[in-house]
Order: structure tokens, then C-alpha cells, then sequence
């Protein structure tokens, strides 16, 4: 195994998510593409903590952190979605333009 | 290293077995007609790396990944889906916007560069195997991490009490 294989593959994910990111409307499905973005994030991190394969684990670590805060984000923006479609009776990005000058 | 040699090794074949589902689920995450199918192809690229990980030698981060993403992160996304949409798949036209062009542009380009950033910089280093043990993690975590570690759960503790005062409903 090479490095570069997991770093092309994360580099695919990444660009996926970018593209889905701008493309969806649905704030839920936007989400979603940046959970895949963070996905792509990991698996570097893994690759390049295990080829430098360190005592302190840097890599793996720092996975485990951006799970975590994954997991707290997507808790706090699904809230903010579900709040957003009660009032307003639409989770559709487009239309939430109540902050544009 | 050529791509011949690189094929002929079991690991490689394995790894590709593992990512090219991962890329048709991503591709389907992004493009999916269906918001419950996007929800769900994305426990494929979730799954995948979860193996990748194994791959790796990092089983604690693998499980975890399993047990969070797979098991908590896709079930609360199927809620919000539910949630906040009822017709599910009736509106197929709503969910992209018309002009997809200057999004793949971007995405693109952002794949060229950091694949040519990698390639030039990481060009043959091979990765040492070796398995990561859990015992070794949680003396690192506690120990060299222990102050990033008590602020993420100090995140999340945030995260929970702020989920809950968004999502009830205001006692009149």
C-alpha cells in the first residue's frame, strides 16, 4: 500500500461533497455532503498517521476528534433545519434569504 | 511505482474492492433523486472507510465510526428527513439547483489540484503495516490529549443542551 491511493481516494470524497454542497437545495442534503467531506478528512488523517506511525498517535486521534465534532454538528444543524422548516414551512437554502442585504 | 505493480499486490485489490462502492455511494449521496436514498448510500461510503481503517491498523477509529456514523449520525438524518420532509421523493426537480456546470468546475478543480499536490509530494512512500491497539489509544487520550479531549466533551455537552432548546417547542 501506497499513501497516495488513500490520499486520491480522500481527494474523490472531498470533491464530491464540495460539488454536492453547492449543487443541493435541501439544507438536510447539504448536510449530508459535508458529512461526506469530513469522511474524506479522516481517511487522511488515518493514512498519513499510519505512515508516519508516531508514539502520540497524532492521526487517529485527531479522527476521533472530528467524529466527534461531526456528531455535534450534525445534531445542532438538524435542529436548526427542523426549526427553520417549522417556522417557515420549507428547508429549501434558496429560499432562507432573510440575512441578505 | 508502475500501476502493474501496484495492481498485483492482494492488499491494492482489496483496497480498490473497498473504494470504488465507496465512490458510487458518495456519487449517489450527491446526486440522488431521493432524499432517503442519499441518506442511505452514504452509510456505503461510511461502511467503506470504516474498512479502510481496518486496512490501516486504526480498529478503535473504525469501530467508532461504525458505531457513531453508521449507528447514530444516518438514523438522526433519516429523522430530519422525515421531519422535514413529507412527501419524500415527490418534488424530484426541488432538490438541485439548474445549472450544475460551475459546481462540477469547482469540484474538479479542486480534485486537480490536491491529486497533483499528492502525487508530487507523497509519490511512491508506502505505508508500514501494523495494528494500532485500543490500550495504546486511551493512554495517549488520556495522557498527551487529555485537555483537547475534556473540550470536546464539553462540545457536545453544548451540542446536546443546544439541540434540545432549538428543537422544543416555547411554552407560551
Amino acid at each position: 500500500m501506497i499513501v497516495n491511493q488513500f490520499l486520491v481516494l480522500a481527494a474523490l470524497l472531498f470533491s464530491l461533497g464540495i460539488y454536492g454542497v453547492l449543487v443541493r437545495r435541501n439544507a438536510v442534503l447539504v448536510l449530508l455532503s459535508v458529512e461526506l467531506m469530513l469522511t474524506a478528512v479522516n481517511i487522511n488523517l488515518v493514512a498519513f498517521g499510519s505512515m508516519l506511525q508516531e508514539s502520540v498517535l497524532t492521526g487517529q486521534i485527531f479522527a476521533l476528534f472530528v467524529i466527534t465534532v461531526a456528531a455535534a454538528e450534525v445534531g445542532i444543524g438538524l435542529a436548526i433545519v427542523v426549526l427553520i422548516f417549522r417556522n417557515r414551512s420549507s428547508s429549501n437554502i434558496d429560499e432562507l434569504d432573510l440575512m441578505k442585504w | 511505482m508502475s500501476f502493474g505493480d501496484w495492481i498485483t499486490q492482494s492488499e491494492n485489490i482489496v483496497f480498490l474492492v473497498i473504494a470504488l462502492p465507496m465512490v458510487a455511494g458518495a456519487v449517489m449521496v450527491v446526486t440522488s433523486r431521493n432524499v432517503v436514498h442519499a441518506a442511505l448510500t452514504l452509510i456505503l461510503t461510511l461502511a467503506g472507510s470504516a474498512a479502510l481503517f481496518l486496512m490501516l491498523g486504526a480498529e478503535f477509529v473504525a469501530w467508532t465510526l461504525v458505531l457513531v456514523y453508521i449507528g447514530a449520525v444516518i438514523v438522526l438524518f433519516l429523522f430530519g428527513i422525515m421531519i422535514t420532509r413529507a412527501p419524500i421523493g415527490r418534488d424530484a426537480v426541488r432538490l438541485d439547483h439548474r445549472r450544475r456546470w460551475p459546481a462540477a468546475l469547482v469540484a474538479a478543480s479542486v480534485f486537480a489540484v490536491i491529486v497533483t499536490a499528492t502525487s508530487l509530494a507523497f509519490p511512491d512512500t508506502e505505508i508500514a503495516e501494523g495494528v494500532v491497539r485500543t490500550d495504546s489509544i486511551g493512554e495517549v487520550l488520556f495522557n498527551r490529549f487529555v485537555i483537547p479531549f475534556e473540550v470536546v466533551s464539553l462540545v457536545l455537552l453544548a451540542a446536546l443542551v443546544g439541540g434540545i432548546v432549538l428543537a422544543r417547542k416555547d411554552p407560551e
